[in-house]
């Protein structure tokens, strides 16, 4: 197992250098001089513009930046945001449970609905039900999420009134943050309806995101729950007589839940970048929304320490689901997969 | 399907490169397949309409007219037969803005494929071809275009390139084109071995023969498949994109850029949001629907599942 460890992560190791690489160059690739870019409308003398290439950096050669860079990330240093003046890495760590809450209600969401409704396609193959929830599931998957969640707030917070069309809590409480996680500050912070009200603007931006990956969940547990249930041990369980519930919930979905981890490890990026759409719409005050504004405010030191932290996160989370992978399987760990 | 057609079939299988009959086989399983012979039907509609959208098109794609103000289509009360699905906020036609902006779509879907699969399948054949370190390299580099969510990637070259629907084009096709670099190699390296390659080799095939005509056809139905499925994800990216206002601009009628104009208006005209995120996903759907066909048709793994 540790054998296998270190080669996931020796593995990990160039690629991570190279997305340093790219969110590196991201600024420089950007047409026009860097300082008069983040310098932004406001005009600079020629000595300004000067000194602050000098202490930018911007005047010595391209490997020496990228070495103080790359030292500078191990450090928590990502530079500063041109509209905040706060550093990057705080600005991130701010906004960053906003976008964990959203997505882990999300996965749960889709998690939660998608494994029974794939097993009870697959068990049902080829019925009414079979073909209506995976019609159901092609939709899901086809669907622009952006348009979706605007549909929900006509409908939940426009026609019936059920919703808010925005934010995380209604702007009635307040509390300062402890956990970042807005449905447990609200039960911290002891306040009467303060945890209902961050619930109800929970649901819809949760089902929003939670569709693709639901739809994804639910076709790849369906697939894989027919492969199994055509294995011999399903039908030697079957044939000594065990209860179809128990064949169907014990022998044959340990077995078929294998491919459907990867596949849920791997929504980590789809929910990332359904996030910052998601966000977008419902005024979330997560890192998809922050990346957004600051492409918009040309913030560039925030989209580029934005794009490297997200891209280690996808790599981690990628690494942890392989390595869950392995356990659960081990043929994966003694072959080199 | 007959058993006489079935047979006639298996019976033009045995004559080599006989494309008549690949054909009637492919058609014979993609047939099968309800969703994928409705969605092929629904995807031709629209590129009827995309190409004649001129001669059907009840008025200009950008015309505003001034005394119908956010019409609502003609079911509804205050409905006008002028403008069956009513008018946006500058007075222009629903109807007709819809007909245009799928020339945007498909031309998107069009184009982005084409780029990612070209550059793709190139890269990767001469990857899975060649091998070592030059293979090294471009999978590393694959390594790191797939570590960014595809969206955020996009967004990011856009910002780069400038916000327009040729830069989304570009951004997308670049986000798009490691899976065809894997798929294509994957595809090589499991072909390079085999005897027919080896024959052809000593037979004395040149490496770029090799390559394009000996082992890329037998490649080909992974890479149809993956088509399919990019064609749609490249029309949900693009009209992303022009949702947060970095893909086609204003006044242009494609579909995510008319949902960002019409969002100020989802709680007063529903109809300004509803019908062009309908347009994005039954293009989608019918799409996947192809390409779950397709699938079925080409993936003899998968074929009876």
């Amino acid at each position: 197992m540790i054998a296998f460890l270190l080669r996931r992560i020796g593995l990990l190791i160039p690629t991570f250098i190279g997305v340093t690489i790219a969110s590196f160059g991201f600024i420089r690739l950007l047409p026009g001089d860097p300082v008069l870019l983040m310098a932004g409308e406001r005009g600079l003398t020629p000595e300004r513009h000067e000194a602050l290439l000098k202490q930018f950096g911007f005047d010595r050669p391209l490997w020496e930046q990228f070495l103080d860079y790359f030292f500078a990330i191990f450090q928590g240093d990502l530079g500063q945001s041109l509209v905040t003046k706060e550093p990057v890495f705080s600005e991130f760590l701010a906004r960053f449970p906003a976008t964990i809450e959203l997505s882990l209600c999300a996965i749960i969401f889709a998690v939660a609905l998608g494994i029974p409704a794939g097993m009870f396609a697959a068990v049902k193959r080829g019925s009414t039900y079979d073909h209506s929830i995976m019609g159901t599931a092609l939709v899901g998957y086809s669907m622009p999420i952006f348009w979706w969640g605007l549909l929900l707030i006509i409908f939940f917070s426009g026609i019936l009134k059920w919703t808010p069309v925005s934010g995380r809590i209604s702007l009635m409480f307040f509390f300062p943050p402890v956990t970042g996680f807005m449905l447990i500050d609200s039960l911290l912070s002891g306040q009467k309806g303060a945890f209902t009200s961050a619930v109800s603007h929970l649901i819809l931006p949760t089902v929003v995101l939670g569709t693709i990956p639901l739809a994804v969940i639910a076709r790849q547990t369906r697939s894989a729950m027919l492969e199994v249930l055509s294995e011999d041990y399903v039908r030697t369980a079957k044939a000594k007589g065990l209860a179809p519930v128990r064949v169907i919930g014990v022998h044959a979905l340990r077995n078929a839940l294998i491919p459907v981890i990867t596949t849920i490890g791997l929504q980590v990026g789809v929910l990332l970048a359904g996030a910052i759409l998601t966000e977008t719409i419902f005024s979330w005050p997560g890192i998809g929304k922050w990346m957004v504004d600051s492409i918009f405010r040309r913030d560039y030191p925030s989209v580029q320490g934005g794009l490297l932290l997200i891209a280690a996160i996808v790599m981690i989370v990628n690494l942890i689901v392989d390595l869950m992978y392995g356990l659960i399987n081990p043929r994966i760990r003694h072959t080199g997969g | 399907m007959t058993d006489e057609t079935l047979s006639s079939t298996d019976q033009a299988d045995t004559r080599p490169g006989g494309t008549k009959a690949v054909l009637a086989e492919f058609w014979h399983y993609f047939s099968e397949n309800r969703g994928a012979v409705i969605g092929m039907w629904f995807f031709i509609a629209v590129i009827l309409v995309a190409v004649l959208a001129d001669v059907i098109a009840p008025h200009g794609p950008i015309e505003q007219y001034r005394d119908a103000l956010l019409v609502p289509p003609v079911w509804q009360e205050g409905g006008d037969w002028r403008f069956i699905l009513g008018t946006d906020a500058v007075g222009r036609d629903m109807a007709s803005r819809l007909i245009y902006g799928s020339r945007f779509s498909l031309f998107v879907g069009l184009i982005v494929v084409a780029l990612s699969l070209l550059v793709g399948v190139v890269v990767g054949l001469v990857s899975g071809f060649v091998g070592g370190a030059f293979d090294t390299i471009v999978m590393r580099i694959m390594d790191i275009i797939l570590a960014f969510p595809s969206l955020l990637l996009a967004l990011a070259l856009v910002a780069i390139l400038g916000p327009s629907l040729t830069n989304a084009m570009i951004a997308i096709a670049v986000v798009q084109q490691p899976h065809y670099v894997r798929l294509t190699r994957a595809a090589v390296m499991g072909e390079r071995g085999k005897d027919y390659v080896t024959a052809a080799r000593i037979a004395g095939v040149g490496p770029i023969r090799a390559m394009f005509f000996t082992i890329l056809p037998n490649c080909m139905a992974p890479l149809i498949v993956q088509a399919a499925l990019s064609f749609s994800s490249a029309i949900l990216d693009a009209a992303a994109l022009g949702f947060l206002g970095m893909g086609a601009q204003p006044p242009t009628p494609e579909w995510g850029t008319m949902l960002a104009e019409a969002r100020e208006f989802i709680l007063r005209a529903w109809w300004v949001v509803t019908f062009p995120g309908l347009a994005i996903l039954l293009t989608v759907l019918a799409i996947n629907l192809m390409g779950d066909g397709l699938r079925d048709a080409l993936d003899p793994k998968l074929k009876r599942s």
